[in-house]
Parts: structure tokens; sequence; C-alpha cells
């Protein structure tokens, strides 16, 4: 199994800092689905670490195992060998703890809530929290201000996810896990939000790992682009990307992006 | 926008318009049911049918007006058979799906027992009942009880169970506990099915009812229908089982108008 050494950025950009303890350090892990004959291999001797403060995009062929790995690290599935810290602590107590959100490619809402009640939901589940954010601050944060009493069937697509957002922040988490947020809305609207991640991401201050099957995206959005190969599911590489912040849609159009996304392509077509 | 102004300084009275809407809405209901009637009239005019094989709208009218004081003494005991079997059956159903989803193993044992209880066809259960428990009103409850109960279980059951993948991925994330997952999303996701089930146990109760009055009754509206028909009363029966629709009906609505109540969102996959 070849595992590609971890390549750390020598540069500071963005939000990290290089001498911080990682946000989360993911340590050789195997994720087997199944048992005997019928057993799948998602990811074999994965290593990673996620430096505290970055947004780090995880990208990759279909299937081949960037949702297992951002499940495994919310501690929704099972590792089955290795070992994964989220902030000095194992996932589930992270998880009890409050520290990480989730947001799924689908926006989840409960249809029966409006805007603002889905916001509130993380706190009125699971204990009590002290920290959490103002629901109504956050449906401004995320562009949604004066649609709080909307129910979700009467949202777009892109404002269903918008709220899904302002819920996974309301829990002042230090860890954001998104799992192909904007992968089904159309490019247009993918475009504003990835803009508008980037500002929340540095207004907030929040780490984030952010899954993409979108070149483009990946090399936008990320500080670094985790590449993964698939069969079974491993790390290609832990580039950097090299561009200034805070980035707009236009940085796509520049020479150093094209390059940047062309080797993101190369390595995918290895994969 | 001048011209918006305009034309609402000129209407004055939304609501009135609203009203005219609905009428205009309704009204080519209205005019079939008033056609058929017309009909029906013309029918038995023109074919001289005999009152005691068909009575005419007009001998039926009559009818209503000479025995109101018979229909309205048999309306009563009907209408409380047929609600307390609704409450009765249904609060059975909706406790039994809620063990089922608790409990694999209760659904696995009860399931099939409850598909067996139904394949058996209520009129041949009822005179079972009827020896069993008398000659009141409680085989009368028991019967009209035991129509609503299994729509309402399968749907129940299958309402707390429709409840996306991705979503209790979302409440784990949360920590929520079983009991936050039960009360925040199943029984919240559940109720659409519920009312679905609700309104076709609001005329099958009634059904019931009448069904168990003709075994062994005095008093109710099935025991009326028996009662005129052996008399060749035609006009009464007519009028008996128009009474009997409206109660049907009536019941219906009720659960109509507590269904928008409670639902103000719109739900899928409910049939
Ligand atoms: N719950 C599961 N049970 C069995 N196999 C699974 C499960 N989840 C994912 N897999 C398998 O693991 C591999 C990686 O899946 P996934 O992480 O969803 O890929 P990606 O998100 O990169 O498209 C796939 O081959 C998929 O079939
Ligand atoms: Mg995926």
């Amino acid at each position: 199994m070849v595992v590609s050494a971890l390549r750390k950025s020598p540069v500071v950009i963005g939000n990290s800092a290089a001498t911080a303890a990682p946000a989360v350090s993911v340590r050789n892990i195997d994720v087997t689905f199944g048992a005997g004959d019928a057993a799948v291999t998602a990811l074999a001797g994965v290593s990673v670490d996620i430096p505290e403060g970055s947004l780090v995009t995880m990208l990759g062929p279909s299937g081949c195992g960037k949702s297992t790995l951002l499940r495994a690290i919310a501690d929704l599935v099972p590792t089955s060998a290795g070992e994964i810290t989220v902030l000095g602590r194992s996932p589930q107590q992270a998880r009890q703890d409050r520290n990480f959100s989730f947001v799924f490619q689908d926006s989840t809402l409960l249809p029966w809530r409006s805007a603002i009640d889905n916001v509130r939901l993380p706190l009125e589940v699971g204990g009590t929290h002290a920290a959490h954010g103002e629901p109504a601050n956050l449906l401004e944060l995320v562009g949604l201000k004066g649609r709080e009493n909307a129910l979700p069937s009467e949202l777009s697509g892109g404002m269903r996810q918008r709220v899904s957002i302002a819920r996974a922040l309301v829990t002042k988490p230090k860890i954001l896990l998104m799992d192909e947020p904007f992968g089904a809305l159309d490019e247009i609207t993918r475009d504003k939000l990835n803009e508008e991640l980037l500002r929340i991401w540095q207004e907030t201050g929040t780490t984030v790992v952010f899954v993409t099957h979108s070149i483009p995206e990946a090399a936008f959005l990320g500080e670094h682009v985790l590449v993964l190969a698939s069969h079974p599911g491993r790390v290609k590489e832990f580039m950097p990307i090299n561009l200034p912040h805070p980035r707009q849609l236009k940085v796509r159009d520049t020479i150093e992006f094209v390059r940047i996304t062309a080797h993101l392509r190369q390595l995918l077509e290895e994969c | 926008m001048a011209n918006v102004t305009h034309q609402s300084a000129i209407i004055p009275d939304r609501s009135l318009f609203n009203i005219l809407d609905k009428v205009a809405d309704k009204l080519p209901a209205v005019l079939a049911v008033i056609g058929l009637i017309g009909l029906w009239q013309l029918v038995v005019w023109g074919f001289s049918v005999p009152t005691y094989m068909a009575p005419g709208p007009a001998d039926v009218l009559n009818a209503f007006r000479e025995n109101s004081t018979v229909l309205w003494n048999n309306f009563w005991p009907t209408l409380f058979e047929a609600a307390l079997g609704f409450v009765f059956g249904n609060l059975v159903a909706i406790l039994l799906a809620i063990l089922f989803v608790h409990s694999r193993t209760a659904e696995r044992a009860f399931y099939p027992i409850a598909v067996f209880v139904n394949t058996i066809p209520i009129i041949a259960v009822a005179p079972i009942l009827v020896l069993i428990l008398g000659n009141g009103y409680a085989p009368k409850i028991v019967i009209a009880a035991l129509i609503c109960f299994f729509p309402t279980l399968v749907n129940m059951v299958r309402g707390l169970k429709a409840v996306q993948p991705a979503t209790l991925e979302l409440m784990r994330v949360l920590s929520a506990s079983g009991s936050e997952v039960f009360w925040k999303v199943r029984i919240q996701s559940s109720l659409p099915f519920l009312f679905a089930a609700l309104k076709i146990a609001s005329t099958t109760c009634v059904i019931g009812a009448i069904v168990a009055e003709w075994i062994g009754s005095n008093y109710g509206l099935g025991a009326l229908i028996i009662e005129a028909t052996y008399n060749f009363r035609s006009p009464l029966l007519y009028a008996t089982v128009f009474t009997a629709a409206l109660l049907a009906v009536s019941l219906f609505t009720i659960v109509s108008v507590v269904e928008k109540r409670v639902i103000h969102w719109k739900a899928q996959g409910v049939h």
C-alpha cells in the first residue's frame, strides 16, 4: 500500500498557523464495510493532518472514499485500524463535546420547521450547551435575513443549504465537516456559495474540511487539497494551494489557478 | 407600479373576491349534484317507479320531515359508537405502531397477527362479537374500532419509519438521544401518514357501527335501515342512508380541519 508522504505547506496563508497542533489527525486508518467475501475496503492506510483554522478540500473520483473519510472523522463510520484524533480527543468524545458540525449534501432540514427553528435544532437536542450562536444572526450571516419564518419547501435549494450551514454554525464548532454541500446546486448558485463560504470561514476562524468532486471548487476553496485515489481509497497527494486570501471568483481566470487545476486533473487521471 | 396602487384602491375588499372564488370553485360540483337529483326525480316520474321500490327525491325529503325525531334519536347512538370506535381503534393502532418501531421482536411477533385479523371480513366477525359482548354498545364500538385499526397501524408504522437516513445521521452528529429523535423527528414525520389513515377511519368507523347494528340492535341508524327495509318504508330507508352518509362526511370534515391545523407543511410520499 503506497501512502504518500505528507507535504506541509511552508508558507502560512489564510487562517492556519503552522505551529499549532492539527485540528484533525488521521493516522494510518483502514475502513472496511461488510465481512468475509462481501467485504469492501473503502480506505486503506490513510494518514493526514488538518491544520487548525485551515480550509482543506478533499478531491477524488466518485466512490474513492471521500465521504467515508469524512464520516470516520465525524464518528459516523467505525475504523478497522489506525487512529483518528479530533482536537486531541477521540471522534466520539469530540462529537459529544460538539467540537464539529456536519453539513450533508442534501440539506436535511426538517420540513415542518421554519428556517430559524431548523437552525435552533442543535440547541434543543443532545443535552444543554453553554456556548452557542444566535440563530437570527447566523441566518443573516448566510444571507437569509427576512426569511426566518419560511418553511424549507418555500426556499430554493441554495437557500436550504444556507440554512443548513447556519444550523451547523449555531453550536460554534471548531471544525466544519462538509460532504459535497453544493453538489446538487446549479453552477451560478454554487459559485456564489463558494465565495460566501470563504467569507464565513474567515469571519468565524473555523477549520473546514470540504469534500467535492469538482476540481475548480477544490482549488478555489482549499488552502490544501487532499487528493484521494480509489480502490482502495488512499491519499494521493496533500497539495498546498498558494493563492492569496481573500479569494474572489476571478482568481479562477489566472494562469496560476489554471496551472493548479491542470496539476489536479493530472493527479486524478493517475488515480 | 402606479397601476397596481390604482387597482387596489378600486378593489376595496379582497375577501369578497376570495369568497366568490371559492363559490366558483365549488360551482361545478354543486351543479352536478343538482343535475343528478333532477335526473333521479325525472326517472322516477317518467317510468312511474313505485315508491316502495325507489322513492323520488321529493319522497325522501318528505320522509326527512316526517321522521325527523326518529332519525335524530337513532343518529346519536350511531355517532357515539362510531366516535368511540374511532378513538379506541386508532389509539391502539398508534400505540402498537410506536411499540413496533421500538422493538423489532414485538413487530415480528404481532404484525402477522394484525395482518391475519385484518383478512377476516368484518361482516363475519360481527356476529361472533355480538355473541360474546351482548346486545349493548360494546360490540358496536369494538367492531367500529376493529375496522379503523389496521389502516392506521400500517400507515403509522410507515410514517414513523419514513425518516431519511441522512436526518438520522444528523441527529447522531448532534448526539441526540433516542427519545429526542422520536419526539422531534419520527412523530412529526409520521403525522401526514397518520392523518391519511385517520381520514379513511373517519368514514369506515361509521360503516363498522352500522354493520354491527344490523346484527343485533334496536337502536341506531343500522337498526333503522333494517326496520325500514322490512316494512317497505323506502323513503325512510333512503333518508336513513343519507343521514349515515352525512355523519361520515361530517367526521371526515372534522379530521380534515384538524389536519390542516396540525400540518402546515407539505409532506412528500404520502398516499
Ligand atoms: N455503508 C456502506 N456499506 C458498504 N459499502 C459502503 C458504504 N459506504 C460506502 N461504501 C463503499 O465505500 C466506497 C467509498 O464510498 P464513499 O466514501 O461514499 O465514496 P465517495 O464519497 O468518494 O464517492 C465505495 O466503494 C462504496 O461503495
Ligand atoms: Mg460521497
